[in-house]
């Protein structure tokens, strides 16, 4: 029971976190970018989109960071003796990545907001690129703490624990070499598709059309890059794991017996976990092959093979993950990352004819494609930590065995709640306050700043 | 040295910086509660700390990454022993921090309501709660010879904890006022000081309490009263000159006494702990001591370097923005908050 409620919470507060985080991550740099086109064009439009684009940011920078804390701490409160038995090695990045990064954002983030009027153009500039540099720098660092999690490297076993002998191998982690530019494209796609959705649906109503333009064709732009950027880093994502997390890869194409040579990929399966078969197969030929090694040849082992391996390996037990949800939640990323990349196409393709403005039913679609890459992330940790099943370190230590054997499962059951419902309300609060902004416009904000220098207007919004 | 010792000295460093600075953010949370008169000067005193409360907040977070980086046993105890205080602390912190960014979205009453009650509470649960768990760290806690923490209520919760948690609100409380005095102007800086003032008899009974019940549930003064008497008699003397300082308005003094006392009482509970990093009051073959909870020494060195070349950087970038935003915060200029 413990160990249910333990993992629903830390799966449901971290893809809660992680909705924000690429947000987060994102929209510093494109902010940043927008700034820098201020400060070289010296076009106002470029200062006001700053502006705009950075309210939506802090409201969401906000729910980010108070979502994270309660990452620092889980740990410790529910994971007890994993982070006894991993500490060793994992806690490093995480000090380092509060060191590092969490100062760096929190204190340039507090002088960018405040310093319009109290820094000098350039080093305020310099203060937006400082919280984007340290929203990746964070990314990088529990980046490679996940790493070490899917593929644990640097380390021996002394002390009855994983203790860390080669830092440099811990940083230059294959996985995390894959994985790390895969989140960022990932986040600035997801950051991307924010605002060009939001820019869409202004675009519809025909209102500020230049101002929202301007901010569909820059975000159009990283917006294609990203996603192509998160196909090719996905690419070599895939090659990993046949060789470091083979288990995990059989799991995702529900690949039970050795495939073929060439190896087809399949688009679709009935698969069936008690009978350990997959019915009903379509299949594309030689595309598994392509992924898995990057030429049309060369066999993928099936789980059955490596079940019976592992076995030899660690003893009795069943080392295969859920295969459905690893399964589907693979396709569904695949198929979200590349209707992310046909819309930005041909947004930027309709944009370059001058007809982005006119093209009604595109632009609808582009508002549905806010969406796209927040079922694209969701899918993809969950299938990158329900493929790593039954492991909390891979090979090292299962998960089972990293639950605190000293809180109750009354005591986790009340954490749920509470945090499921404040994070609720958090949610809904930030829907409002996105909509309200989105509402308000651009240009009502200058207005603001009059009102609220009067002394007198007591109670207006500055 | 060895590096585990220098980790705890570390560690206990980061502790005293997060009580230092988001001690004054806590208090004027308090103050605009307790102090704000009006809608105005609510939003003055958010806006003093509005820079300046997220990089505070790192200082926990740092700490808290340190403790799991280089005690991973001190890491796992404490944090699963003291599950509901911290499941607590975590929704007083996000509502808190929500909060700031939140309140001033919307104009209507309500709304505004909402979001001060996240900001009074998110600002004096926290400093009770640690002020409950750092006594308790001293005051000892059952601890099992496999080093987890099966704490009941009243392990957590009894007067001298209480009284601890109590101390860290009123002197939080005391040094945000002072914060307070130093970055705004015209009534508001009367009026934090005026309310120093009247806490000062109040917060000094309380804290003198606690160093009574300090001497009968620890053996803080028997085994280290060499230096911990000496501390805890600094701390009180500096308290009764804060009054004088107070009535004479030396605000940069005042806020000077206020820090120095606060880091002396977080530094006390470190010196207690030490060699250990967690007493069992099940028997001293329990206790965890540094080196038993410590990292490996590769594991150390490595965030040694790294801590080495940071802080220096951190602390510079700082105290640049201590410096940017050095003017008092009035009513008179654009509030962003």
């Amino acid at each position: 029971m413990e160990l249910i409620l333990a993992r629903i919470q830390f799966a449901s507060t971290t893809i809660f976190h992680f909705i924000f985080v690429p947000i987060s991550i994102g929209l510093a740099f494109i902010i940043a970018l927008m700034q820098t086109l201020y400060l070289v064009k010296k076009n106002d439009m470029y200062k006001k989109m700053a502006k705009f684009w950075g309210k939506l940011f802090l409201i969401n920078f906000a729910v980010g960071v108070v979502t994270g804390i309660i990452q620092e701490f889980q740990f410790g409160m529910n994971w007890s003796d994993y982070s006894r038995f991993v500490g060793d090695v994992f806690g490093a990045p995480l000090a380092i990545e509060a060191l590092l990064a969490f100062f760096m954002e929190s204190t340039f983030i507090g002088l960018w907001i405040f310093g319009w009027d109290r820094l000098p153009k350039k080093i305020h500039l310099l203060s937006i690129w400082l919280v984007s540099i340290g929203t990746m720098l964070s990314a990088l660092w529990i980046m490679a703490a996940n790493s070490f999690m899917q593929n644990p490297v640097g380390y021996t076993i002394t002390n009855g624990r994983a203790e860390m002998n080669d830092f440099f191998a811990v940083i230059t982690n294959e996985k995390l070499l894959v994985a790390f530019p895969h989140t960022i494209f990932a986040s600035l796609a997801t950051a991307s598709f924010l605002v060009i959705g939001i820019s869409a649906w202004n675009l519809l109503k025909k209102r500020d059309v230049d101002f929202f333009k301007k901010s569909i064709h820059i975000t159009l732009i990283i917006g294609l890059i990203s996603s192509l950027g998160i196909a090719f880093s996905g690419h070599s994502q895939a090659k990993y794991l046949v060789t470091a997390q083979p288990m995990k890869m059989a799991a995702a194409e529900g690949l039970w017996e050795d495939s073929g040579d060439p190896a087809a990929w399949t688009l679709f399966a009935n698969i069936d976990v008690e009978q350990k078969v997959s019915n009903t197969r379509i299949d594309i030929p030689y595309l598994l092959s392509y992924l898995s090694y990057g030429k049309f040849e060369g066999k993928v082992e099936g789980m059955n093979t490596i079940q019976a391996k592992y076995e030899k390996l660690y003893g009795e037990g069943d080392y295969i993950p859920p295969v459905k949800t690893t399964f589907w939640s693979f396709r569904i990323m695949v198929a979200a990352g590349g209707l992310m990349i046909l819309l930005a196409l041909v947004g930027l393709i309709q944009y370059w004819r001058k007809k982005i403005d006119v093209s009604t039913k595109l632009l609808k679609w582009l508002i549905f494609a806010i969406s796209l890459p927040f079922i694209a992330n969701t899918s993809g940790w969950i299938m990158s930590e329900i493929g790593r099943q039954p492991w909390v370190v891979n090979g090292l230590m299962l998960t089972t065995d990293g639950i605190s054997p000293n809180v109750s499962a009354g005591s986790i059951l009340f954490s749920l709640i509470a945090f499921s419902v404040i994070y609720t309300l958090l949610a809904i609060v930030m829907v409002y306050l996105f909509i309200r902004v989105i509402k308000k416009g651009p240009n009502d904000m200058d207005k603001e700043d009059v009102t609220s220098t009067d002394p007198f207007s007591v109670g207006r919004v500055g | 040295m060895e590096l585990s010792t220098l980790w705890f000295l570390l560690i206990g460093v980061l502790f005293v910086g997060f009580v230092f600075l988001e001690g004054f953010d806590f208090g004027v949370g308090m103050a605009t509660r307790f102090l704000a008169r009006n809608e105005l000067e609510k939003r003055v005193l958010i806006n003093t700390i509005g820079p300046h409360w997220d990089a505070n907040e790192v200082w926990l977070l740092t700490a808290g990454g340190a403790m799991f980086a280089a005690f991973p046993h001190w890491y796992a105890t404490v944090f699963s022993g003291f599950y509901l205080p911290f499941v607590v602390l975590l929704l007083a912190l996000i509502a808190r921090g929500v909060a700031f960014e939140f309140r001033g979205k919307q104009e209507t009453k309500q709304w505004r309501t909402i979001w001060d009650l996240a900001i009074f509470l998110g600002s004096i649960l926290p400093p009770f709660l640690l002020g409950v768990l750092f006594t308790c760290f001293i005051q000892g806690l059952p601890v099992d010879e496999h080093m987890n923490m099966h704490a009941n209520f009243f392990d957590i919760v009894n007067l001298y904890t209480v009284t601890g948690g109590l101390a860290f609100v009123l002197l939080t409380y005391m040094h945000g006022l002072m914060f307070i005095s130093l970055k705004t102007t015209g009534e508001l800086r009367e009026n934090a000081r005026n309310t120093a003032l009247k806490m000062h008899l109040l917060s000094g009974m309380v804290v003198v309490l606690f160093t009574i019940l300090t001497a009968f549930n620890t053996d803080a003064f028997s085994d280290k009263g060499w230096i911990l008497i000496p501390v805890y008699s600094v701390a009180i003397i500096l308290y009764l000159v804060l009054y004088p300082l107070l009535v004479k308005g030396k605000e940069g003094w005042s806020f000077t006494v206020t820090s120095l006392i606060l880091v002396l009482v977080t530094s006390s509970f470190f010196i207690t702990l030490f060699p250990n990093v967690v007493i069992s009051t099940i028997g001293d073959a329990n206790n965890i001591s540094i080196a038993e909870a410590a990292s490996g020494n590769y594991s150390l060195g490595i965030m040694t370097i790294v801590a080495l070349t940071m802080v220096p950087i951190v602390l510079g970038y700082t105290i640049w923005s201590y410096y940017i935003f050095r003017k008092r915060v009035s009513h008179n200029e654009h509030l962003e908050y």
